[in-house]
């Protein structure tokens, strides 16, 4: 399990996180949400150490990774996975010795156990067969698997994921999304997913946390997102009239009422007004 | 003040880099994977170079010692003393400033920048360690033996564009190259081309591991880093010069 405790880091003046807090579980998916420069990534840097946090804690199963030393860190980051949003492959390696390099430099395994580890967890995210390709020779959606698969090759107790979908198509995504859920379940392991993409919210989001200006605006999960009433995460998530409209669809089914067809075809024609009027049932979460 | 600060973390990036290896393997193959971009890569720029230093040296010496008093043979010893405490270790170094620095510069900024370099620290990796140290200790092996080669060439420059311009004869170019000969130099030459190697390598990792932004401050970080190596590469070699000459 992480927890934050009043988080608060700022560059040159900027308080770009504000006095955040949060418990991220583990064998769930952890969502940080929000638009571009509201503090996610700086808030995912605070947490793995690549920014000292101005103020507050960062607890690793109740240690604070802030106050530990070089050694203590070094042993926790060895339990961290991270996919980062560019994937952050090392161009120079093939897919192989990407996954590999992880199990090099820390275990003392023989080759042959090395590559069939390596060759389990590039099966595992669908990418057998690519083990020679260099990064530039393959697809950003596959670029994105052998990141997920370099991050779990040891056995990571954390995941942390910034922005898996950015520039995937919205097959790829839902194929890495799934890949993430089924990986967080099956090895049980605290995963932190920043993102700002729709879908996934509403496909993983086991805890999300909305980030505003820097502040945890608020927090929830998929199911209590669409009844929130708070106004800026309603101007996110649901900027455009399609998402409205959706949410409108999801909070009928949620309230066990299924639209009629004159409902649906409003829904279609006229999405710029709302298909229900909101009343106390379905605005009452 | 920033050039304070920029001073102070590049000590603490020195400081950082004597750490305890995650994997003494990994590093000795990068230190090996290092000595082979740099000095195998660097070869074939440091041969023509050097044998071009010492044919001009040779010809540009015969045209000013135009005295029937002083012996051709001096030509040699000019040629020899100048490729080995000048030349050789300086203009060389110069050369692997734009060559290698600019390598090392880029390779580091294009790391940081596409969060490669996060990737090696979220995994544990003492990257100014790992990435740094063999880059610097790579240089410090390679490059005096690629002055050392220089030299030879540039030597040997010196006999073939004298005989090829009917100068002096090869005898008398080799016998010149005996006479005086002070094993200083060499030794100077050498403590050169460590301090010299150590500073194109240092500030080059320097400026490219702490670069800050996209594409264009890569560039701007590898032009950087070969200006500052080549200023503080000529400041050395005056420094060393007075002190140790």
């Amino acid at each position: 399990m992480i927890e934050l405790k009043h988080i608060s880091k700022g560059f040159d003046g900027v308080q770009v996180i504000k006095d955040v807090s949060s418990v991220m579980k583990p064998g769930q998916c952890n969502l940080i949400i929000g638009s571009s420069g509201s503090g996610k990534t700086v808030l995912m840097k605070c947490r793995v150490g690549l920014f000292t946090p101005d103020a507050g804690e960062v607890l690793y199963d109740g240690h604070d990774f802030v106050k530990m030393d070089a050694e203590e860190k070094k042993e926790i980051r060895t339990q961290i996975g991270m996919l980062f949003q560019g994937s952050a492959l090392f161009d120079s390696l093939t897919v192989e010795q990407n996954v590999m390099f992880p199990l090099e430099m820390f275990t003392k395994w023989n080759y042959k156990k090395k590559l069939d580890r390596v060759n389990e967890v590039l099966e595992r995210v669908e990418l057998k067969g690519t083990n020679k390709k260099f990064p530039a020779e393959v697809s950003g959606g596959m670029k994105k698997r052998v990141g997920i698969a370099r991050a779990v090759v040891l056995n990571p107790k954390y995941l942390f994921c910034d922005e898996p979908n950015s520039g995937l198509d919205p097959l790829t995504s839902m194929i890495i999304d799934k890949l993430i859920m089924e990986i967080t379940k099956e090895y049980n392991i605290t995963t932190v997913v920043n993102t700002h993409d729709m879908n996934s919210v509403m496909e993983m989001g086991d805890s999300i946390l909305y980030m505003h200006k820097g502040e945890k605006e608020w927090e929830g999960n998929n199911k209590q997102i669409i009844f929130s009433k708070n106004e800026k995460l309603n101007d996110f998530i649901f900027a455009s009239e399609f998402l409205k409209d959706a949410k409108d669809m999801r909070m009928l089914e949620e309230t066990g009422k299924i639209p009629n067809d004159r409902d649906m075809s409003e829904l279609t024609h006229k999405s710029a007004s709302p298909l229900i009027e909101p009343n106390e049932n379905n605005e009452s979460a | 003040m920033k050039f304070i600060s920029d001073f102070g973390r590049y000590i603490l990036m020195l400081k950082d880099m004597f750490s305890r290896p995650e994997n003494f393997k990994m590093y000795w193959k990068e230190f090996m994977h290092q000595c082979s971009d740099i000095g195998i890569g660097s070869l074939g720029i440091v041969a023509i170079i050097s044998i071009f230093m010492g044919a001009v040296s040779a010809v540009q010496t015969a045209y000013q010692l135009v005295s029937p008093l002083i012996p051709k043979s001096t030509i040699a010893q000019i040629v020899r003393d100048t490729v080995i405490l000048e030349f050789a270790p300086t203009l060389v170094c110069i050369v692997l400033a734009g060559v290698v620095g600019s390598k090392i510069a880029s390779e580091l900024g294009n790391m940081r920048v596409s969060e490669q370099i996060d990737a090696l620290e979220i995994m544990g990796i003492n990257t100014k360690a790992y990435l740094v140290g063999p880059k610097i200790l790579a240089s410090l092996v390679v490059i005096p033996m690629l002055v050392v080669i220089a030299a030879v060439l540039g030597i040997y420059g010196g006999r073939l564009a004298g005989t090829a311009a009917n100068i002096l004869s090869s005898t008398t170019y080799d016998k010149g190259l005996l006479e005086g000969f002070l094993p200083y130099n060499a030794v100077f030459a050498m403590v050169k081309a460590y301090t010299f190697a150590f500073i194109i390598s240092s500030v080059s990792s320097f400026f490219g591991y702490y670069v800050k932004g996209g594409s264009l401050e890569i560039g701007r970080s590898s032009t950087k880093a070969v200006v500052v190596s080549c200023i503080l590469i000529l400041f050395a070699d005056y420094i060393l010069s007075a002190m140790l000459l």
